[in-house]
C-alpha cells in the first residue's frame, strides 16, 4: 500500500481540497487512469505529533510520528457524520445506500434495495442493506469496504452520490471501534457465479483489511452486494431520522425500489414510480473557472503534455487552440513552454489569466437531472397530494462548475396537517440533507420566496405555511456544501437565483391552482347554502302564515332565483 | 315602538305591557314572503344590541337604546341565520297560541329536529332568541322562551303576594319565615305585590355573606329586606328588586365585592341594565341602587386584606373607563375605579372577616348605613 502525503483534514474534507493536495496523484497517476477502483489514498498523515487537523502549513517539528487511522477518526469522528449515537446510524445507513444507488445506477440495473435495522441491544444496532448491483470481484471487496479512502468516484469531475471513498468503510470502522464485531459482506457477480461471504475487520494502524473469515455461501440473489455493520447507536424517531431519510431517498430516486425495516419491525415499502434509469450521468473535465490555484500547480506537473498550450487544450473543457493562445498572451507566456516549468508565480500569473479571458460555459451534458415528469411522479406516490408542479431548470454555472436546480411542489391531499410548516427535502445528487436546514441556501431560497403571491400564507422569515412539500433537487459535479460533513449547500448567488427561480416557477401553477379551487369552492358552498336552508324559510313562513304547500314551493323558487342572480352578480 | 316608550314615560312604575306577539310575527313573515314575491331581497332590521348603542339618561336612570339598528337582508352568506331566526318565530307564535313555554334550553333541543337548520351548541340558539326579543321589542317572556336560570333569593322584612296557579287565590308569603333558607324569586314577577315595613333593601352578590347576614337575623336588626343575587343578576332579579323599590318606595344598598366585576358587571347591570338587552332596560334595571360597597377606599379605611388585580380586571376597568355611558357620567365612579386601578388590588366582600366573622354585621354595615349619602352613584 502506497502512502502519500496529505493532510488529515483534507483528506477528510471536500474535494477541492483534496484536488489541491499536490503530490498525491503523482505516486499513482498512470495507474489512476487505466484502473480507476484501484485508486488508494491513505488517510494521515505524516509529520505532525499534535494535530492531525492542522493544515500543512504548519510549522514541522523535528520529531515526527505516524497517525493511525483509528487515532484521526477518533479524534475528527464529527467530520464523518459520526458526532453522535443518532448520527452515527443515520450515516451508516446513508453511506451504504449511497453505494448500492451508485453501484446499480453504474452498471446500469433498476435499484432493488433492501434495509435492515435490528435492535440488538439498547445501544447496539445492525444495520443491513442489500442491492441488486452488479456485485464485487472478490480480490477488491476486502479493500473496498476494509480500508479508509478507496474507491473509484473519488477524483473525477461526475455527478455521483458519494465523493469521498470514506463513507462505507469509515462506518464498518466505526462499528468495529464500538463493537469489535468485523463488517459482514456477501457478494456475488451473476448467476453462474459463486456468492462469497467476507467478515472483515480494517488494521487500524496500516490502513489494512483483514479478512477474519472468507467462505462461499449459497445466495438468492443472482447478484448484489449485502453489508451488514453492528455497531453502538441509537434510534430515534423525528426530523433527523433513518424513516425520514429514506422515504426521501425513495422520493429522489423515482426509480429504485427499497423496502425498509425499521427497528420497531415496521416494513416500509417505496415501489419505483419510474422504471427507467436516469440518464447516466457523463465525466467531463474541469473547466479553468473552476480550478483554483493550487489545483491548477497540480495539474502543471502530472499533465502529460509537453507544452502548455497543449496542457490548456487538452486538460480542461471548452478551451480551445485560439482560447489557448489568448489566455498565454495574457499571461505572457510562450505557448511552447514546457508545464513542469511552470511554477508558482507564472502559475499565478496564468491562473490571472485564465480568470481574465471570456471562456465559453462548461458542457451541461454531464448532469443527469432527476426530471420533471419523475419528481411529479415521485410526489404523487408520496403523498398522493391534489396538486403537483414540478420544474427542471436549465443548466447554470457557477465558479466553473456546471449545476441544474430542480423544483418541485406537492399541495394540498390526506398525507399533510393543516396550519403546519411546509416539510422541505433538500436533495443534493440525488442525496437527501438531513442537517443544518437553516444554514443550507436551499432553505433560505424557499424562505426567500413571497409566497403570499401564490395564496400560500407565509410567516417572516419563516418556511410557508400549507399542506405542502416542496423539493428542491441540486445536481452538479461539484457541488458546494458549507462545510465537510455535507449538509448544507452554500449560497452561491447563481445557486439561490436558479431555485429562487424554479420555485417561483412552480409557485406560479400552484397560485393559479389554489385561485381555481377557491373560486370553485366558493361557489360551491353558497350553492349548497341555498340548497341547505332555503327549504327551511319555506317551512317557517309555511307554519306563521298557513301557506299552502303550493305557494311555499312557488315562493322558494322564486327566492331560489332572486339568490341565484345575487351569486352571480 | 315609541309607543310604549311614551306610555313608560308618563305613568310610573312602568308597567311591562303585553303586546300581541303573535300578531307582530305574522306581519314581519308577510313582508318577507311579500318581498318574495315581487322579486326582492326579503331582510329583516334588528336593533343593534351593544354598548355602543346604547346612552345613560340619568333622569329616567336606565341604559336607553339609541335608534342604530341593522339590516339582515337574507343573501346567500346569511340564509342559515335567516332561516333559523324565521323557525325560531314560527316557534314563538306556537307557544304563545297555545299558551306554552319553553325553557332557552329547550327552545334549542326543539332546533335538534329542524335538520340542517339545527344549532349546534345553546349559546347560538339564544341569539337567536335575543334578536327575535329585540327585532319585536320584546321580553322573551312574552314570546314563550324562559330562561332556566334561578332568579335569587330573599329573606327578611318582607311578605310577598303571589296567586295559587290553579285557584287563583291569593298566597302570602312570609320572607321572615324561612329560618336560615330564603324565598326564590321566580322567573315572571310581573303579578306580585309586596307588604313591608322595611327600610331598605339591601342587595347582596354572594350566597356567603347573604348566608351570614340570614344566619344571624341581621334584617331584624338593620329593619331591611335582603336580595342575594349570585353573581351578575337575572332578569326576573332585577326586575323583582325595581318593582319592591318602586312601589314601597325603598332604597335599594347594593353590596358587592370590590373589583371591577363587582363593580362594572354586577352594580352596573342592576342599576341601568346592560347593552345586550338595551331594549328592555327600561323594565329592567333598579336606577334607585346605590353602591355600599365594598368601595376602592374602604379597602384603604379598613386596611382589607387583598388579591393583586388580574389581566382580565385591568382591562375590563380599562374598558369601563373608555366605553361605559354609565361610567363616563359618574366622575365619582372613574375616580373609584381610577383608584383601584392604581392600587392594582382587588377586596372580596367576605375579606372583612379579617376583623372577626362578625365584623360586617357588627361594624361595618351599620356604620355604613348610617351614611347612605356617601354611597357611590
Amino acid at each position: 500500500m502506497k502512502r502519500s502525503r496529505t493532510t488529515g483534514s483534507s483528506a477528510a474534507k471536500k474535494q477541492p481540497d483534496l484536488f489541491q493536495e499536490p503530490e498525491e496523484k503523482k505516486l499513482s497517476p498512470s495507474k489512476k487512469k487505466k484502473e480507476e477502483k484501484a485508486e488508494t489514498i491513505v488517510l494521515p498523515v505524516p509529520e505532525e505529533k499534535t494535530s492531525p487537523a492542522k493544515r500543512t502549513s504548519a510549522p514541522r517539528l523535528p520529531k515526527q510520528r505516524e497517525i493511525s487511522v483509528s487515532e484521526f477518526f477518533a479524534k475528527n469522528r464529527h467530520l464523518l457524520g459520526f458526532d453522535n449515537p443518532s448520527k452515527a446510524l443515520l450515516t451508516t445507513v446513508k453511506e451504504a445506500v449511497d453505494n448500492s444507488l451508485d453501484a446499480c445506477e453504474e452498471a446500469a440495473i433498476l435499484p432493488k434495495l433492501d434495509v435492515r435495522i435490528d435492535e440488538l441491544a439498547e445501544d447496539r444496532f445492525l444495520v443491513t442493506v442489500e442491492d441488486n448491483g452488479p456485485g464485487i470481484a472478490r480480490k477488491e471487496a476486502p479493500r473496498i469496504f476494509g480500508s479508509l479512502l478507496y474507491g473509484s468516484k473519488f477524483h473525477r469531475l461526475r455527478q455521483s452520490r458519494g465523493q469521498q471513498g470514506i463513507g462505507i468503510s469509515a462506518a464498518g470502522m466505526y462499528g468495529q471501534m464500538t463493537t469489535g464485531k468485523p463488517m459482514i459482506v456477501i457478494s456475488r457477480l451473476g448467476a453462474n457465479k459463486p456468492a462469497h461471504r467476507f467478515a472483515l475487520l480494517l488494521d487500524t494502524k496500516k490502513n489494512l483489511p483483514v479478512i477474519a473469515s472468507e467462505e462461499e455461501i449459497d445466495w438468492p440473489l443472482e447478484h448484489g452486494t449485502r453489508v451488514a455493520i453492528e455497531l453502538e447507536a441509537s434510534y430515534k424517531a423525528g426530523h433527523h431520522s433513518v424513516d425520514r431519510y429514506l422515504r426521501q431517498v425513495a422520493l429522489a430516486n423515482p426509480h429504485a425500489e427499497i423496502v425498509y425495516r425499521s427497528p420497531k419491525g415496521e416494513t416500509f415499502r417505496y415501489e419505483r414510480a419510474v422504471e427507467r434509469l436516469p440518464a447516466e450521468a457523463r465525466e467531463i473535465k474541469p473547466h479553468p473557472r473552476g480550478v483554483e490555484l493550487g489545483t491548477l500547480m497540480k495539474m502543471l506537473k502530472e499533465t502529460k503534455s509537453r507544452n502548455v498550450r497543449g496542457f490548456l487544450t487538452t486538460e480542461f473543457s471548452r478551451v480551445s487552440g485560439k482560447v489557448a493562445d489568448e489566455i498565454l498572451e495574457k499571461a505572457a507566456l510562450k505557448p511552447e513552454t514546457s508545464p513542469a516549468r511552470v511554477h508558482r508565480d507564472a502559475a499565478e500569473i496564468l491562473y490571472r489569466a485564465i480568470q481574465k479571458t471570456k471562456i465559453m460555459n462548461p458542457p451541461t451534458n454531464c448532469l443527469s437531472p432527476i426530471g420533471e415528469e419523475q419528481l411529479t411522479l415521485s410526489l404523487k406516490a408520496h403523498h398522493e397530494p391534489a396538486f403537483v408542479a414540478a420544474v427542471t431548470r436549465p443548466a447554470a454555472v457557477y465558479r466553473g462548475n456546471p449545476f441544474l436546480i430542480e423544483a418541485a411542489l406537492a399541495y394540498g391531499g390526506p398525507s399533510f396537517e393543516a396550519d403546519q410548516q411546509a416539510e422541505l427535502y433538500r436533495l443534493a445528487n440525488r442525496v437527501p440533507l438531513q442537517y443544518q436546514k437553516s444554514a443550507c441556501a436551499i432553505t433560505k431560497s424557499v424562505i426567500d420566496v413571497a409566497w403570499k403571491n401564490y395564496m400560500v400564507p407565509q410567516s417572516r422569515g419563516a418556511l410557508p405555511t400549507a399542506p405542502m412539500a416542496i423539493a428542491v433537487h441540486i445536481a452538479s459535479v461539484w457541488v458546494p456544501f458549507t462545510s465537510e460533513s455535507k449538509e448544507a449547500i452554500a449560497s452561491y448567488p447563481e445557486i439561490t437565483k436558479e431555485i429562487r427561480l424554479a420555485l417561483q416557477e412552480c409557485g406560479r401553477k400552484l397560485g393559479v391552482y389554489i385561485r381555481r379551487g377557491r373560486r370553485l369552492a366558493e361557489a360551491e358552498k353558497k350553492k349548497s347554502y341555498i340548497e341547505k336552508y332555503l327549504p327551511h324559510i319555506g317551512i317557517a313562513l309555511q307554519e306563521i302564515l298557513g301557506l299552502s304547500d303550493e305557494r311555499r314551493d312557488r315562493r322558494m323558487k322564486e327566492l331560489e332565483t332572486i339568490l341565484e342572480k345575487s351569486r352571480k352578480a | 315602538m315609541p309607543k310604549t316608550k311614551k306610555s313608560a314615560d308618563r305613568k310610573k312604575p312602568p308597567r311591562i305591557r303585553e303586546t300581541p306577539v303573535a300578531g307582530k310575527i305574522v306581519s314581519e313573515a308577510k313582508n318577507v314572503e311579500e318581498k318574495i314575491s315581487k322579486g326582492k331581497k326579503p331582510s329583516l332590521r334588528f336593533p343593534i344590541r351593544s354598548l355602543r348603542n346604547v346612552s345613560y339618561q340619568s333622569q329616567k336612570g336606565f341604559f336607553e337604546i339609541r335608534g342604530r339598528t341593522k339590516e339582515r337582508t337574507l343573501t346567500v352568506n346569511t340564509v342559515k341565520t335567516f332561516a333559523q331566526t324565521l323557525r325560531m318565530m314560527a316557534l314563538s307564535k306556537e307557544l304563545v297560541e297555545t299558551d306554552d313555554i319553553a325553557t332557552k334550553r329547550e327552545a334549542y333541543y326543539v332546533s335538534k329536529n329542524w335538520g340542517d337548520a339545527r344549532f349546534s351548541e345553546q349559546p347560538e340558539s339564544d341569539t337567536v332568541i335575543e334578536d327575535v326579543e329585540a327585532l319585536f321589542r320584546v321580553n322573551r317572556e312574552q314570546l314563550g322562551f324562559i330562561p332556566e336560570e334561578k332568579g335569587g333569593d330573599v329573606a327578611g322584612e318582607l311578605v310577598v303576594v303571589d296567586r295559587d296557579a290553579e285557584t287563583g287565590e291569593s298566597l302570602r308569603i312570609d320572607c321572615r319565615k324561612f329560618g336560615s333558607g330564603a324565598y326564590s324569586i321566580p322567573i315572571s314577577v310581573e303579578h306580585l305585590g309586596f307588604e313591608t315595613k322595611a327600610e331598605f333593601v339591601l342587595v347582596i352578590e354572594t350566597a356567603g355573606m347573604f348566608q351570614r347576614l340570614v344566619k344571624h337575623n341581621y334584617w331584624k336588626r338593620g329593619n331591611c329586606i335582603l336580595v342575594s343575587m349570585g353573581g351578575v343578576p337575572t332578569r326576573a332579579c332585577r326586575r323583582f328588586i325595581r318593582r319592591l323599590a318602586d312601589t314601597k318606595k325603598l332604597p335599594v344598598y347594593v353590596f358587592v365585592d370590590g373589583d371591577p366585576y363587582g363593580i362594572t358587571n354586577i352594580y352596573r347591570t342592576l342599576k341601568v341594565g346592560s347593552g345586550n338587552a338595551a331594549h328592555l332596560n327600561e323594565f329592567f334595571c333598579v336606577p334607585q341602587a346605590r353602591f355600599l360597597g365594598i368601595t376602592p377606599q374602604d379597602i384603604v379605611d379598613y386596611k382589607l386584606p387583598t388579591h393583586p388585580l388580574k389581566d382580565v380586571d385591568v382591562k375590563r376597568a380599562k374598558d369601563a373607563l373608555k366605553n361605559d355611558p354609565f361610567v363616563l357620567h359618574h366622575k365619582a365612579w372613574q375616580r373609584a375605579i381610577q383608584q383601584l386601578v392604581q392600587m392594582g388590588v382587588r377586596a372580596e366582600q367576605q375579606a372583612l372577616a379579617k376583623h372577626g366573622l362578625n365584623y360586617v354585621i357588627d361594624e361595618y354595615l351599620p356604620e355604613k348605613i348610617r351614611h347612605p349619602e356617601r354611597f357611590l352613584p
